[in-house]
């Protein structure tokens, strides 16, 4: 299969491959399916997008796909859009516009096909069609057996290149794929992203890619291992290809030349030499030697035996090692290193010279505790710079706030300008007063608690940020609900009606429940909510009242109570008081008799007729479902929901099937998180849709409807009584851990107990330079090496020590010296 | 006075009976007198560059505490060095506008106690006024304040001005040569006023003169009196001398001028005054041998014991002086339970170290006193607030940005925050007396049984003193991780796992404020104050709280929270506390594109990965360390 492709590639460096198509066409092609059928050549391949012509004609996806076209190209594959129009119908074109995919042919035979959501981006629509090109070239394995078996089957004839990427698709598994397309035939190719197999072969820090070389071709003795040299760079295409070129490249050289002439291809590369300086006599043990320094700078350093006696130049006498940095004109150093480890380090620490990083390779660094890991203080922080219109909102102080906020309804925003989650709120409030310009009667205004801190300790503000609603002559209300723009949008314009609202005649309660009164407020409120009271119900009428208080701003609620209130309760069945609630998405109204129900009772109704029974699940709506402590049935969905599924789930829920679990669906078009939930769940994104069940509240467990079964109301039922009976094994179990600090404090505590326990007589030989090899011999050496080992935690110590030491030093030398 | 007027203001707050006994007819009858040159050294900062009336507190040294902002002393003052006659008609207006409880006209000349079981503190104290009268009272606030004029006997002494009554018209002086005796801002002050006038002045004192810019305590001399440093470094005839004036006699010679000799050369005889040996007789380049027109006495004020019953036990002999009664760190004396000493006479719980002798501290004293009586007698906790751990940090950063008392009363009150069980909520108590911390259950009536932050503000350890060069090349930190090492004042805070003992707090390190911690947090000084720097300020704090606590104290989008939520069975506080109760932050289109620009999508991918190694656990959360623009804090020294 892949005999076509190795024309494109063998002998083709990337250079050259980016100069031979620069003059290809490069933007998406539009076709008709017919057409597009017309231009595939056998062994060529080919990517095509097929949607519907009435499809938007920008998308998310359609971005990434027309910057995949240039670099497949460059590959040798073509990229089309091919629009299905009516009158020429094709087996390829979906018959949703949801179910739209992308289908990857070489010639006219269809390899591939894939969902549009598995292409989420540049990166992963290249490594995907190169990942399924190259099947032959690249193995992908998940145990360790089967990196032996391949290990042991290449021994004395290739060696391999293994890679682990986090997951497919991501930048590194391109970058990866790209290096296979080149070098696929000469070495075997191998990528895992299991973190297991990583672990079992030893690898430490596993949170990055890794990409290793396997040197196999040289072993054998089958029982022998293969030695391993792992990439040092991060995974990016051009690392790999400096990488590879450096395994290449013979292990140790011998030469006779002056140092500053020799070259190699780690020069070229960016890579220093180190010569080991040997001579006739001690040849045989410095080979030996060299090469052992060889291996362990491979892929760092390009490693030379330079053979004194037969070299003109000279070189100083005790001089054992030389080293040359890749930039040109640096000058040859001259070294007397008496340890191996310390050629190896001295190597290391100089290896910045030039990382050739593409992209942010930020994932290299070690965590800094001055970095920022709190997300919220982070992006406030990079979006310091940014102007908000703040105008938009008063800005009230202490002189202006009891005015303002007598004389109109207002919102207040009590935030603190240091605070990074207050930041971040002020920004959706913004947002609001952006959405509200000119329409509202509520005046948003806001309070800086920076500036402001009394007027904020008066209004019982002590922490940031809070929302108050100050209505006239009224106690104002605090704000509960999210800090997000929609949710308060809806809390302000409920609030516009006064909770409860009176209705006064039978007409107008009518036009209350069918939604024709408050038909704006409608989309706010799905349930509307009316009590209704004989005139003498005063007590039931107080306690309704109040409920509708509390429900201020997150339901409509009117009150009826006119003599004639017996027709609404006969035309509705119901017995007075009694609460209607009318849903307006089905258009029903249920009646609920309430004779002696506290306020709290009546609150609890309303709060739980606003539960609908198969919601989709969204970033907002969560915690309130999560409140009924039940585990989650959650039907993911790519796109809205097949009205088929819903219908099944919601037979389940009539029949009762469902009591004990709260089912729900998730839109990973409305809330993209859930792509992250599945890969926790699954480790890739599965094919969907997909049901699981995930007991959050007792045990973690989660457990997958199996794919290969049809989503009916027998299968599930089946699958519910098998998990009731313990028969299922769950997909993965949640962890339970609480949540710990992310990064450790500096330890002050130690530092000053170390500072103190310091004798001030000390001297420390801070100046002592390696100025005088010779003569400072192996102790001090010694002493370096000890201290570099140790970490950077107890490096910083002895730092603050050492000029502590001086200060004390200073003062006990003063001190003496008075004495005398 | 000042100081009863700060303590009435909280007790008619309250509602309490109580009286304030005034000598005079006016309130604030000591600045009617002193200082005598009539300037205040209390400064009077109008501007502040700031809305926050706590922060400005930090630089009002002159305004008592009020709700009412009128009475701000800077409404009674433009000087940054405000006259003392503002400062009379400022109390004055206190006193009347907040309708203080104040009989004037009464001089207390005798207080005693007399046992009574049925009395708060088993006894009642019993004042009698000048006419006879007698008052009775279940707690007694002391403030007479330090009135007494410090004497030093020595032969001669009796030729000699005391400061509170010396002439203050320079032309009094003209052409005189002057002799002061004493070191304080008193002496200063005096010859501050007649430098232009006299041949010279010679000061003369026991110890060596105290900066208060090195040694950080407001009652050592201040910049603003201090020329006669300069003439006598300059050389201009003035000059400072030391010496025990103990050892000193002054003999009035035949022109009625004073000689200075030792009090060892008068014992040796009886001989008449023009005999008297000199110490110039022997060493003929003694340094006092030229005769004075004049010599003053400016050598401090002592607490006036006399009119307090020996059955009070009153004694004096701080810690540190003989000067100041002996009170425990709640200001209560040591004597009689129920006997509190407040304002300057109570300066023997922070001498030398903070601004408890001066308005600018003991308003805050008072402040703690009354919370302390509060609940000692009415059952009222100390004030506090009640959060979720969520805003812990910010609690924090609130409070040393704009806490007028930590600032003030830097090493003597604190902040304290009572963790409650699991550490998922805690209280926070403003400006406790530190020394008092081990008895903080009594005194405040709160529980600390799950251990606690202490919230202080403080100086380097070895960076004030007397002889200490404040200039000195890298005086200040701007790293981080060097924060410890802190010259000029900054906030720490101490975690204790659990109460400290008293014996603990009474055998504390020398030079801590408190006892040893658990843990221990500086936050690097700041040449603005302002720490409220994201990274160099509260992400550090940040990361001392979450390990004295052991949990996660980050701040998500809702969106992390929902992905925690069904992907952890536990949640971090921040999710706990704000998300699950539907309180979550949403954030903004723009702020989730920066997200997105740190690659979310892999991020959450990367969750996944890490849950599967479990040893990681969830700290891995969707934010591992990325790429930032932010920089790391470098070197921020004051440049200037």
């Amino acid at each position: 299969m892949s005999s076509s492709f190795n024309i494109y590639r063998v002998g083709i460096s990337f250079v050259m491959m980016c100069i031979f198509y620069k003059s290809a066409v490069d933007s998406l092609s539009e076709l008709s399916p017919q057409k597009y059928f017309s231009t595939l050549q056998p062994g060529k391949a080919s990517l095509a997008y097929f949607c519907q012509a009435d499809s938007p004609r920008t998308s998310i996806f359609l971005e990434e796909l027309n910057e995949a076209v240039k670099p497949l190209q460059d590959f040798g594959i073509s990229v089309a859009k091919v629009n299905c129009v009516k009158e020429e119908t094709s087996r390829y074109c979906g018959k949703e516009k949801d179910l739209m995919k992308v289908y990857l042919f070489r010639g006219n035979i269809l390899l591939r096909e894939f969902p549009t959501d598995t292409l989420f981006d540049v990166n992963a629509i290249i490594a995907h069609v190169l990942f399924a090109l190259l099947f032959n070239e690249v193995k992908y394995i998940t145990t360790l057996e089967d990196l032996q078996n391949i290990e042991n089957s290449l021994k004395g004839k290739a060696n391999i290149a293994f890679s682990y990427v986090r997951a497919i698709g991501t930048p590194e598994h391109r970058a990866v794929m790209e290096a296979a397309f080149v070098y696929g035939t000469t070495y075997q190719f191998v990528l895992t992203t299991e973190i297991a197999l990583l672990e079992s072969i030893g690898t430490e820090a596993i949170e990055n890619a890794h990409f290793y070389f396997f040197h196999c071709k040289q072993v054998l003795d089958l029982t022998q291992q293969c030695r391993r040299t792992l990439m040092p760079q991060p995974l990016a295409t051009l690392n790999i290809h400096r990488f590879i070129k450096t395994m290449e490249a013979p292990l140790l050289t011998e030469v006779a030349e002056d140092p500053q002439q020799v070259s190699t291809v780690h020069l070229q590369l960016g890579l220093p030499l180190v010569f080991i300086v040997s001579q006739q006599a001690t040849h045989e043990a410095d080979r030996r030697t060299a090469e052992w320094v060889a291996w362990r700078l491979l892929g760092k350093a390009g490693v030379l035996l330079l053979l004194r006696d037969s070299l003109e130049v000279d070189i100083p006498q005790h001089a054992n090692v030389v080293f040359r940095r890749a930039e040109e004109g640096a000058p040859v150093e001259f070294l007397v290193l008496h340890d191996t480890e310390l050629i190896i380090s001295r190597v290391e620490g100089n290896t910045h010279i030039e990382e050739m990083q593409e992209d942010e390779d930020e994932d290299l660094q070690s965590p800094d505790m001055d970095i920022q890991d709190d997300e919220v203080a982070e992006t406030v922080y990079r979006h310091r710079k940014t102007q908000l219109p703040l105008e938009l909102t008063v800005e009230l102080t202490e002189e202006t706030f009891n005015a303002t906020v007598v004389a109109s309804d207002s919102i207040v925003l009590f935030y603190a300008g240091w605070q990074a989650v207050s930041m971040a709120f002020l920004q959706s409030y913004i947002d609001l007063a952006i959405k509200l310009k000119g329409t509202s009667t509520m005046l948003l205004t806001r309070v800086n608690c920076a500036d402001w801190s009394d007027l904020c300790t008066k209004q019982n503000v002590t922490e940031f940020p809070v929302v108050k609603m100050y209505k006239e002559g009224k106690h104002p209300v605090s704000y509960a609900g999210m800090l997000g723009t929609e949710d308060l949008l809806k809390f302000i314009l409920l609030n516009r009606i006064s909770c409860p609202v009176n209705i006064t005649s039978v007409q107008e309660a009518e036009e209350y429940l069918s939604g024709e009164l408050y038909k704006d407020l409608i989309p706010y409120s799905s349930v509307s909510v009316l009590g209704l009271f004989s005139p003498n119900m005063t007590t039931a009428k107080e306690d309704f009242t109040k409920a509708g208080n509390y429900l201020r701003g997150c339901v409509i609620t009117g009150i009826y109570s006119e003599e004639d209130v017996l027709i609404l309760s006969n035309k509705y069945g119901a017995t007075l008081p009694a609460l209607l609630l009318a849903r307006h998405k089905e258009g029903k109204v249920e009646s609920i008799p309430f004779a002696n129900f506290r306020v709290q009772d009546i609150v609890q109704i309303v709060t739980n007729a606003l539960l609908e029974t198969f919601p989709e699940i969204t970033v907002e709506n969560l915690p309130i479902y999560l409140r009924l402590q039940k585990p989650l049935l959650i039907l993911f969905s790519d796109g809205s929901i097949n009205p088929q599924y819903t219908k099944t789930i919601l037979t389940l829920v009539k029949e009762k099937h469902l009591d004990s679990l709260t089912p729900c669906w998730l839109n990973l078009k409305n809330t993209p998180a859930g792509r992250g939930i599945l890969q926790t769940y699954f480790n890739a994104l599965p094919p969907l849709p997909l049901i699981v069940v995930v007991n959050l509240h007792s045990g973690g467990q989660v457990f997958a409807f199996p794919s290969e079964q049809a989503i009916t109301e027998q299968n599930l039922l089946l699958w519910l009584k098998k998990l009731e009976a313990g028969l299922e094994n769950p997909i993965t179990i949640l962890p339970a851990q609480e949540w710990k600090p992310p990064l450790p404090a500096y330890d002050f505590l130690s530092m000053m107990d170390a500072a103190a326990s310091q004798h001030p007589t000390r001297k420390e030989p801070e100046c002592t330079k390696e100025t005088n090899m010779q003569k400072n011999d192996k102790k001090q050496h010694e002493d370096k090496s000890t201290i570099r080992k140790e970490p950077v935690e107890t490096l910083r110590i002895k730092h603050w020590n050492r000029s502590n030491w001086f200060k004390e030093g200073d003062k006990s030398f003063r001190h003496d010296n008075k004495e005398l | 006075m000042s100081l009863l007027a700060a303590m009435a203001y909280f007790l008619q707050r309250a509602g309490r009976d109580y009286a304030v006994f005034e000598r005079a007819p006016r309130p604030g009858s000591f600045f009617t007198r002193y200082p005598r040159h009539r300037k205040l050294i209390s400064i009077n900062k109008r501007h502040t560059g700031k809305a926050n009336a706590e922060f400005n507190l930090r630089h009002d040294w002159n305004s008592l505490l009020s709700h009412d902002p009128r009475l701000l002393f800077r409404h009674y003052s433009s000087a940054y060095f405000p006259d003392a006659g503002d400062m009379v008609r400022y109390l004055d207006d206190f006193a009347d506008r907040l309708g203080l409880h104040v009989l004037y006209n009464t001089t207390i000349a005798h207080v005693t106690l007399n046992k009574d079981r049925q009395a708060w503190n088993g006894h009642y104290f019993i004042l009698t006024d000048q006419m006879g009268h007698a008052h009775r009272c279940s707690v007694l606030l002391v403030a007479t304040g330090l009135s007494v004029p410090n004497q030093v006997d020595f032969p001669g002494s009796e030729y000699t001005e005391g400061y509170e009554s010396v002439s203050v018209d320079p032309k009094d002086f003209e052409g005189q040569n002057v002799l002061i005796l004493g070191r304080g801002n008193s002496a200063f002050e005096t010859a501050e006023n007649i430098l232009g006038v006299t041949n010279f002045i010679h000061m003369l004192s026991r110890s060596r003169v105290r900066l208060s810019w090195a040694t950080h305590y407001v009652g050592d001399l201040r910049a603003i009196n201090n020329g006669l440093l300069d003439t006598y470094q300059l050389k201009s005839l003035d000059g400072l001398l030391e010496s025990d004036l103990t050892d000193l006699a002054i003999v009035k010679d035949r022109e009625g001028k004073f000689r200075v000799t030792l009090k060892f050369f008068l014992e040796e005889g009886n001989q008449s005054a023009d005999a008297i040996t000199l110490p110039q007789d022997d060493n003929d380049n003694f340094a006092m041998r030229v005769a004075y027109d004049r010599v003053i006495r400016c050598l401090g004020w002592n607490f006036d014991f006399s009119i307090f019953d020996k059955s009070l036990r009153l004694s004096s002999g701080g810690e540190f002086s003989k000067k100041y009664p002996l009170v425990k760190a709640s200001y209560e004396s040591k004597g009689s339970r129920g006997l509190f000493v407040l304002g300057t006479a109570s300066h023997s719980v922070d001498y030398r170290k903070s601004a408890g002798g001066f308005i600018h501290g003991f308003r805050y004293t008072a402040r703690a006193v009354h919370r302390l009586l509060e609940h000692r007698h009415h059952g009222v906790a100390w004030p506090s607030t009640e959060h979720p751990v969520s805003q812990l940090t910010s609690s924090i950063i609130r409070r040393i940005n704009e806490a007028s008392g930590l600032y003030q009363m830097f090493g003597v009150l604190a902040d304290v925050v009572l963790l409650k069980e699991n550490a998922t909520a805690f209280e926070y108590l403003e400006e406790l007396p530190v020394q008092m911390l081990a008895q903080l259950e009594t005194i405040t009536g709160r529980r600390a049984r799950h251990g606690l932050f202490v919230i202080i503000m403080e100086y380097g350890r070895n960076f004030s003193g007397p002889d200490k060069d404040v200039f000195f090349h890298d005086r200040s930190v701007g790293h981080t991780e060097d924060a410890w090492q802190s010259n000029f004042l900054h906030p720490v805070i101490y975690y204790y796992r659990h109460l400290p003992t008293e014996q603990e707090v009474r055998f504390r390190p020398a030079d801590w404020a408190l006892p040893r911690p658990t843990a221990i947090h500086h936050i690097v000084e700041d040449f603005l104050t302002d720490w409220t720097a994201p990274v160099g300020h509260i992400l550090p704090l940040r990361r001392f709280l979450e390990n004295c606590l052991d949990t996660d104290l980050r701040s998500f989008y809702a969106e992390s929270c929902f992905l925690f939520a069904l992907t952890h069975q536990k949640l971090p506080p921040f999710c706990q506390q704000g998300y699950l109760r539907t309180q979550g932050l949403v954030g903004t289109e723009s702020l989730r594109r920066h997200g997105a620009e740190r690659r979310f999508p892999q991020d959450y991918a990367t969750v996944g990965r890490r849950r599967e190694d479990g040893a990681q656990g969830p700290e891995g959360g969707p934010l591992a360390p990325g790429p930032l623009l932010l920089q790391p804090h470098d070197s921020n020294k004051e440049e200037l």
